[in-house]
């Protein structure tokens, strides 16, 4: 079951940017589109845990701020030659705030 | 026996027909026939004689007296309207008959006239003899005059006009001027040289109609409905061979009159010469080729053996003021590659085509001088695969006994490390290589050598090129990115030409292939943006490293490390305490003594920044942009304050040059250093700008490094004053600023420009460099601002995380 917590308006994260969600575990971050798509992902690039949330941000893309990987912000995969992935949670925005299902980092944190 | 010959046509390809005949002392009775009512002029030398720069007498290479010595029957202002070859005759449109032994066709070309409405109003002309050039000069200062046609003769009737004070419009059909000669960037320049000449240029425009007013021209409407008032209207869209009465006559013709390599027609005794004929396919528009076929044709005619065979030619065209040269064939194919340089801050454009390894075409803008050269290498068909890689900057830079660098890397073992920064062997780009992959991005995309600092691309291109042989070409201009196939410096020269003002901008106007760009282009983008339009364009951190955009170093533990400037290398006691105190406040694991003069916390939470920096704000510190593309340090020694050598005040010009430096953002880092004397303690002999002071002032080098390369300085000036000193590092910081490829350093870019083009600019021209300063200050009211202030005043949010669940859960 889907647990919408509110995260905070959509307004807070600039287009193309990205704030971080403190987690229990492991931080994570709701990234915001040009085009005001949100997404959320774990806040560590699979290779040497770069922070996702200070990458540039293009399209569905975000590029980490250490080694330049690549990672799709839809499915957290790592694009061209590198490989490996990034967990993503389902979130949205409904009437300018960010909503993010938490069950799921619950759960994580319970297993 | 005295034979009889005729001539219809009494341009350029004729008269030298008639050189070589009477240098030749052969026995003619020859009759010359001109629809133009005189004989032979230098018509390529029409155009200075539109712009005043000389009369047509002196453009007139045979005159009466010429052809009354040499015996030949002139016919100017007669027509040839029939000819009845079985008979021999020509008739002219006076009623004359003339009869032949021999007839030569030299008609040349007629103007293009597009058959619009208006077409024939008084006032539209051609541009392509006496008459036309004659109208054209009737105009008075301050009339209006619309050229149709942006190519070479379009344009020099342009420059001519506009010579004289008229008011000139250029529409061109095309997005570019001369858009078989040059490409966008290339046509951007052209363009922008006419712009500062005053004339008005439309491309992309296309014309409906002239508009009339008493039988006469008054506007040219394009088809958006603009109307351009005119008092002439010149149409310089193209010629085409002049061949109705050869074709009336029974010639064969195909574009052009069609001839053997002997200039023969399909007519018995009739011959053809200029640019009326047509041979093997081609037809001719210089006069190179023509003047070849009339030395041909003389011979012929003499009865001795000569063949005509087309070769390459090559133009040295002015557009007045405009160094253009082209020679060759510039056609796009498959099996042809090219090789372009640019040097948007000289307007120097430089284009190669070449195919299987000889050059077949070239094309040059503002720097002709290396024309012949290549003309020469294109006449040759020289084989250029040795020089490939320097071929574009002429001739001064081959020679030498270039060892083959191949051969070192053939040799190299598979398990050589290629890439340092990546770790990847030898072995595994042949892998690649072997699994498809045939460039530098593909080896980057799979398997990320050369993906970080690049210093190793040379060495992959090589592997690639032992691997792959001869399916192997060098790439040349490298796109910025994969979301364009423009190179930086196309994208810089557009952003200034096409007054480029926005990020969207751009990427609509230079067609992106992404939606919002990538981390490669953007930052690159930001900057040029910012530096070209400091006051219109609106800096956008999202589209800058995470290290500008939160103005401290990202270490590999995702904290920061946080350096306060200190002008010149120099601290105080307070300035000290108050680094201590804001340590052990944010608990920051370590201090380190930068090799830059001052100090780095390093360890630092993010969600600390902007309290951390309103602690050393208050102690009256601001950022010292130790993350930054933009003015690091300036290092200093003590200097004659203290040290027994010292010379000069070395700390303070530091501390002056740091003062005003600080702040602006550059293609790369910048670094300075000044030592009181060439001891040089400050090490001011590797950095981008170094001063070294001595007995008689100060010795200004540039264009040093001391990273991944090391270079000694170049000397730009010895100077007596400070003033002069910071006159010359501004204008450097800025030219720099204005013409630097991203992410190169100025010694990187002054080794494209050349150190001398870079003195012209600043030492020897005090008014570009005054105006360079000018601009640097613009720019500097509004970037001097330290970002500390700014981010810990209105942005310190953005620092924090956004939500905390782990409260939440605890909760
Ligand atoms: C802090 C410092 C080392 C130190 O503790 O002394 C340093 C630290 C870094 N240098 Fe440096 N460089 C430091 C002085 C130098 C110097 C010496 C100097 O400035 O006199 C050089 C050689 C001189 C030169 O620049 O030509 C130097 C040449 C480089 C280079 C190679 C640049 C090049 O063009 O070849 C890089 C890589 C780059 O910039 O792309 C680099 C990059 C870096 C980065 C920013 C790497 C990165 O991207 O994370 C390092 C940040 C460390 C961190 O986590 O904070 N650092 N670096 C020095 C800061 C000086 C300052 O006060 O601002
Ligand atoms: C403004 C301008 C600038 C140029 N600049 C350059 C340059 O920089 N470099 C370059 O290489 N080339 C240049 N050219 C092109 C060059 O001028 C021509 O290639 C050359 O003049 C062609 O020579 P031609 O003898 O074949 O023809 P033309 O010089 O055109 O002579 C043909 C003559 O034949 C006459 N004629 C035609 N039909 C008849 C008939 N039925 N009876 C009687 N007479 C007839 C015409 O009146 C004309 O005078 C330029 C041309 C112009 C107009
Ligand atoms: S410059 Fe120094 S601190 Fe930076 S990565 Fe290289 S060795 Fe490390
Ligand atoms: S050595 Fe290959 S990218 Fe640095």
């Amino acid at each position: 079951m889907s647990t919408w917590t509110d995260i905070g308006p959509l307004d807070a994260v600039r287009r193309r940017g990205a704030r971080i969600i403190k987690a229990p575990g492991q931080d994570l971050a709701v990234f915001r589109t040009i085009d005001d798509q949100v997404f959320a992902l774990v806040n560590a690039c699979p290779y040497r845990q770069g922070p996702l949330s200070e990458g540039i941000v293009h399209g569905t893309l975000v590029t980490d701020p250490l080694y330049n990987w690549v990672i799709s912000l839809e499915t957290g995969e790592a694009q061209g030659a590198d490989e490996g992935r990034v967990d993503t949670f389902p979130v949205k925005v409904e009437g300018g705030r960010i909503l993010l299902d938490t069950s799921s980092i619950y759960q994580r944190q319970a297993a | 026996m005295t034979q009889k010959l005729v001539i219809i046509g009494a341009g350029m390809a004729a008269g030298r027909v008639l050189d070589h005949l009477t240098d030749a002392g052969g026995d003619w009775d020859i009759t010359l026939f001109n629809a133009e009512p005189r004989g032979t002029y230098n018509r390529i030398m029409l155009s200075p004689v539109l712009s005043g720069e000389k009369t047509f007498d002196e453009i007139v290479t045979h005159d009466d007296a010429w052809y009354a010595d040499k015996g030949v029957a002139t016919k100017f202002g007669v027509k040839v309207t029939e000819i009845d070859s079985a008979a021999q005759i020509v008739r002219g449109d006076d009623g004359s008959e003339t009869a032949y032994d021999k007839l030569v066709f030299a008609t040349g070309s007629n103007p293009f006239i597009i058959p619009m409405p208006g077409h024939d109003l008084d006032g539209v002309v051609a541009y392509r003899d006496l008459e036309d050039t004659e109208a054209m000069m009737a105009l008075t200062e301050g009339q209006k005059a619309v050229v149709i046609g942006g190519g070479l003769l379009g344009l020099e009737a342009a420059a001519g006009m506009a010579a004289r004070g008229v008011d000139v419009t250029v529409v061109h059909l095309m997005g570019h001027l001369m858009e078989r000669q040059l490409d966008e960037p290339a046509g951007y320049l052209l363009r922008k040289a006419l712009v500062d000449k005053g004339i008005t240029v439309k491309c992309s425009a296309n014309s409906k109609q002239i508009l009339g007013e008493n039988g006469k021209v008054k506007a040219l409407q394009l088809d958006d409905g603009t109307e351009l008032p005119c008092d002439l209207l010149c149409m310089a869209v193209g010629i085409r061979p002049s061949i109705a009465l050869a074709q009336e006559n029974g010639l064969a013709v195909g574009r052009g009159i069609h001839v053997d390599d002997q200039m023969r027609t399909s007519v018995e005794n009739i011959y053809a010469v200029g640019e009326c004929v047509e041979h093997n396919g081609d037809i001719f528009g210089l006069v190179a080729p023509l003047f070849d076929q009339a030395k041909v044709l003389a011979k012929v005619l003499q009865g001795e053996e000569a063949e005509f065979v087309n070769r390459e030619v090559s133009t040295k065209l002015k557009v007045t003021g405009c160094d253009l040269f082209s020679a060759g064939d510039f056609a796009d194919g498959d099996d042809r590659e090219d090789i372009v340089f640019r040097d948007p801050a000289r307007g120097v454009y430089k284009r190669l085509v070449l195919k299987e390894d000889k050059i077949i075409g070239a094309v040059m803008y503002g720097d002709t001088a290396d024309g012949n050269w290549f003309y020469g290498m294109i006449k040759d068909g020289t084989d250029v695969s040795e020089m490939r890689d320097t071929l574009i900057f002429g001739p001064a830079y081959q020679g030498g006994t270039a060892e083959d660098p191949l051969s070192a890397v053939a040799a190299l073992p598979d398990d050589a490390e290629i890439c340092g920064c990546n770790g990847v062997c030898k072995g595994d780009i042949v892998k690649a290589i072997n699994a498809g992959a045939t460039d530098l991005g593909a080896i980057k995309a799979t398997t990320k050598a050369s993906a970080s600092c690049g210093t190793c691309s040379g060495l992959v291109e090589q592997v690639l090129a032992v691997t792959l042989g001869d399916d192997f070409v060098m790439p040349t201009a490298e796109p910025m990115c994969g979301c364009t196939d423009l190179t930086h410096e196309d994208v810089r020269l557009l952003i200034k030409s096409k007054e480029l003002k926005s990020m969207p901008a751009v990427m609509q106007e230079l067609g992106w292939k992404t939606s919002c760009g990538c981390h490669v282009c953007r930052p690159a983008l930001n900057y040029y943006l910012l530096a070209d339009w400091p006051e219109d364009y609106i800096d956008d951190p999202q589209s800058r490293f995470i290290n500008e955009r939160k103005h401290a170093n990202i270490q590999k533990d995702g904290t920061y490390s946080v350096v306060p400037r200190m002008f010149g290398g120099m601290t105080t006691p307070d300035e000290l305490r108050a680094i201590a105190d804001a340590a052990d406040k944010y608990n920051v694991p370590t201090v380190h003594v930068t090799g830059g003069q001052r100090i780095d916390l390093l360890g630092v939470k993010g969600e600390d920044l902007p309290a951390i920096w309103k602690d050393l704000n208050d102690a009256g510190m601001v950022s010292g942009h130790a993350y930054a593309k933009g003015l690091r340090t300036v290092k200093t020694c003590v200097g004659k304050d203290h040290c027994r050598f010292g010379t000069q005040d070395s700390t303070g010009l530091g501390i002056k040059l740091e003062k005003a430096l600080w702040g602006s953002w550059t293609p790369h880092k910048v670094k300075l250093a000044v030592s009181g004397c060439p001891r040089n303690c400050a090490e001011a002999t590797c950095k981008d700008i170094g001063v070294v002071c001595v007995d008689s002032g100060y010795q200004i080098g540039v264009a040093g490094a001391a990273g991944m390369d090391v270079k000694e300085t170049e000397r730009l000036a010895d100077v007596a004053t400070e003033q002069e000193v910071m006159d010359l590092a501004t204008a450097f910081m800025q030219i720099y600023r204005e013409n630097a490829k991203y992410l190169d350093r100025p010694y990187k870019w002054v080794a494209k420009v050349g150190l001398d083009w870079v003195k012209e600019q600043i030492v020897d021209n005090v008014e570009e460099r005054n105006a360079l300063i000018e601009r640097f200050k613009i720019s500097q009211k509004i970037y001097q601002k330290d970002p500390w202030a700014e981010e810990a005043a209105d942005k310190a949010d953005q620092y924090e995380p956004i939500a905390n669940l782990v409260l939440e859960a605890a909760e």
